[in-house]
């Protein structure tokens, strides 16, 4: 589509949205059994999905937001692995506890994933169009062989792929990556889920794909009411897509707010430290970036107390001694800090 | 003043080979040509897309590869022609730092080796006092001296990308060349990084050439920023007035698809349509003329000079 522009629609904000919950997660935890030791790369998660919502979490590399998504669709690779408690609830079905075969008509039919790297995902042997026959073949069993080939290609144009007749014939090489990336999602939404999983979709893009992808995300979740988790790190990408943000450190949840709430009063020192850690485009050019001292600490030798403690300024003896209870402070925003109310009033720890 | 570096008309071209005969078929035209001078104490931030020759121009400019054609200068001293020796002089004053320190670092050497190699292979130190200048360096960048004696493997992605910067420094250079390199570190520790270059730039009035694909990170580290588009410079201007001003139709682009870290300045806004054409089959004229809302019939037929649009701001568009 050469020198075409498109429009990102601004999106409706927060609750309003929110419908009856088609996915809850309750108290997740995925541990890994290593030779070092147990780590709990998800410890005690819970959250819900709404229908239609699109739900960000947001953390960096070893926060569990990967494994979160993993042990949702039972792909946990075990062992190591292993689900040690929690229930992942679809439309009031425990996840955790149907057999393989069950599991096998939820994944890419109800719940699909996209992940960062379509390579990994498309079979490099099989063409484009045939990947998706395979999904609605496997799902899908009303379909007749012609309506499947008519809709793969149809799913192509959804995803505007130009000239989807031939570049269904195609094999995955022959895609730009931006276009393998829409084939993807043309592969996930073929079956019309209830939920789509997207791990750092848009990480591996060049900034000007990066919008497109978005857009076409936003753009079909809002079509066919597919609620979103988009798992990423880059909170420019949270702040344009999400309605409700999950932020994850050490492998638990730290915070959960809407949107605008989360970015206008961060009530965890490590979403601040977040938010005052990456450069803007817009703003004054201040001296110094704000850093996070330190490193993410081993999830095998986890501290007593806050897992942020050791990095956090605000930290004091309490914060090294005792985990702090995740509490809601307003009406849907929690934090699991000591000073969340502090930092509510004073900004600081006063 | 005279420039740390300068290249003009710089150029490379690889060559694509296919079959048993490995036969040149076509060419890829990573580089087209570009010029640009960095000042000494300045960062000259080079941003553009994948495939867009970034890489290759840092690489080219250190003589890591071959140029095709153009020239490089080290203060003020043509070093296009010189051969191996005569560039092992030069090659103090120029160093690289690469994104994926892991890949750049010799895993079977202890991080205390790795940055006094360059003191070594110059023969700037006795042993003793390199064990020094290594220990010096190591503070300097955040590291404990304790930590010479471990290896690559036993350091996160951050602390590598210390090891790397601090190997840079040990010769004193005064041109480093970034090439990506905070681009694999999560954002907290990317912040770390940043800060240490910028401090570093300050002490010892380094320049920096800053590759980069974040425009956010390279608008707060750079000085000016230059845009490249396949292979060429597209606009090139101080940072303030590329950001506030941008006069290319692709700067403007870039500049409106990177998303912003705020919910309430979520906004419709223009996306730019298509991938970016192959550099072996490149669009004629302007290359971006494929994807520029603006073009019209000469922009398909004449590549557009990089001219002055204000002073300092160089732009290369017919438009403007």
């Amino acid at each position: 589509m050469p020198g075409e522009t498109a429009t990102l629609p601004a999106l409706p904000e927060g609750a309003a949205r929110a419908g009856p919950p088609v996915l809850e997660v309750e108290g997740l935890s995925t541990w890994f059994f290593t030779r070092r030791g147990i780590v709990r790369a998800v410890d005690d998660v819970s959250f819900a999905l709404a229908e239609g919502e699109t739900l960000a979490i947001v953390g960096e590399s070893g926060c569990g937001k990967s494994i979160t998504a993993l042990s949702i669709l039972g792909l946990v690779p075990s062992p190591p692995g292993r689900i040690v408690g929690g229930a992942v609830r679809l439309r009031g079905t425990d996840l955790l506890r149907v057999d393989e075969e069950a599991m096998r008509r939820v994944r890419g039919n109800e719940i699909s994933m996209i992940f960062q790297e379509p390579m990994t995902s498309l079979n490099p042997v099989l063409t484009i169009g045939a990947q998706i026959e395979e999904a609605l073949t496997l799902h899908q069993t009303a379909l007749s062989r012609a309506e499947v080939r008519a809709r793969a290609v149809e799913m192509l144009q959804l995803v505007r792929i130009p000239e989807p007749e031939r570049r269904a014939k195609e094999y995955p090489h022959q895609l730009s990556g931006g276009m393998r990336q829409r084939a993807m999602i043309a592969m996930a939404l073929s079956c019309n889920p209830r939920v789509l999983i997207a791990d750092e979709p848009t990480t591996a893009l060049d900034v000007t794909i990066q919008a497109q992808i978005l857009e076409l995300i936003l753009d079909l979740q809002r079509r066919l009411g597919t609620a979103v988790i988009l798992i990423t790190h880059d909170l420019g990408v949270v702040a344009e897509t999400a309605q409700r943000v999950i932020v994850m450190y050490a492998g638990r949840k730290v915070e959960e707010a809407e949107v605008v709430a989360l970015f206008e009063q961060p009530l965890h020192p490590y979403t601040r430290g977040l938010m005052g850690s990456i450069p803007h485009l817009v703003d004054e050019n201040t001296e110094r970036l704000a850093e996070i001292p330190g490193m993410v600490p081993a999830l095998n030798a986890l501290p007593p107390g806050c897992a942020f403690a050791p990095r956090c300024t605000m930290a004091t003896e309490r914060c090294h001694a005792e985990m702090p209870p995740y509490r809601e402070w307003q009406p849907g925003h929690y934090s699991a800090c000591w000073y969340a109310e502090a930092l509510m009033q004073h900004g600081a720890v006063p | 003043m005279t420039a740390v570096l300068e290249v003009e008309g710089l150029t490379k071209h690889f060559a694509v080979r296919k079959g048993l005969l490995r036969r040149a078929i076509g060419k890829v035209y990573a580089v087209d040509g570009v010029s640009f001078a960095v000042a000494p104490g300045e960062t000259l931030g080079l941003v553009g897309e994948s495939g867009c020759g970034k890489s290759t121009v840092g690489r080219t400019a250190m003589r890591l590869i071959e140029p095709t054609a153009g020239s490089i200068h080290l203060h003020g001293q043509d070093i296009t022609g010189l051969s191996r020796a005569e560039m092992r002089p030069h090659r103090r004053a120029m160093q690289i730092i690469f994104q994926d320190p892991y890949a750049s670092l010799n895993p079977r050497i202890t991080a205390g080796e790795i940055v006094g190699e360059p003191l070594r292979v110059h023969g700037l130190a006795d042993a003793r006092q390199r064990e020094d200048r290594v220990a010096a360096l190591f503070r300097r960048v955040g590291l404990r001296p304790a930590q010479m004696k471990n290896y690559p493997h036993e350091f996160s992605g951050g602390q590598r990308q210390r090891i790397g910067i601090a190997r840079a420094l040990a010769l004193d250079p005064a041109l480093i060349i970034g090439d990506e390199p905070v681009s694999a570190l999560d954002v907290s520790i990317q912040a770390q990084v940043i800060n240490l270059l910028r401090d570093l730039q300050g002490e010892r009035g380094l320049s920096y050439l800053f590759i980069a694909h974040d425009l956010a990170v390279v608008r707060h580290i750079s000085h000016r920023v230059a845009v490249m588009y396949l292979g060429r410079i597209v606009e090139l201007a101080e940072t303030r007035a590329l950001f506030a001003t941008p006069q290319h139709p692709y700067t403007e682009a870039l500049l409106a698809a990177v998303p912003v870290a705020d919910p309430r300045k979520r906004r419709p806004r223009r996306i730019i349509q298509g991938d970016v054409p192959s550099p072996i089959n490149r669009p004629p004229g302007c290359h971006f003329h494929t994807r520029c809302p603006y073009a019209e019939a000469r922009c398909r037929e004449a590549a557009p000079p990089l001219k002055q649009a204000a002073p300092g701001h160089l732009v290369a568009c017919h438009l403007r």
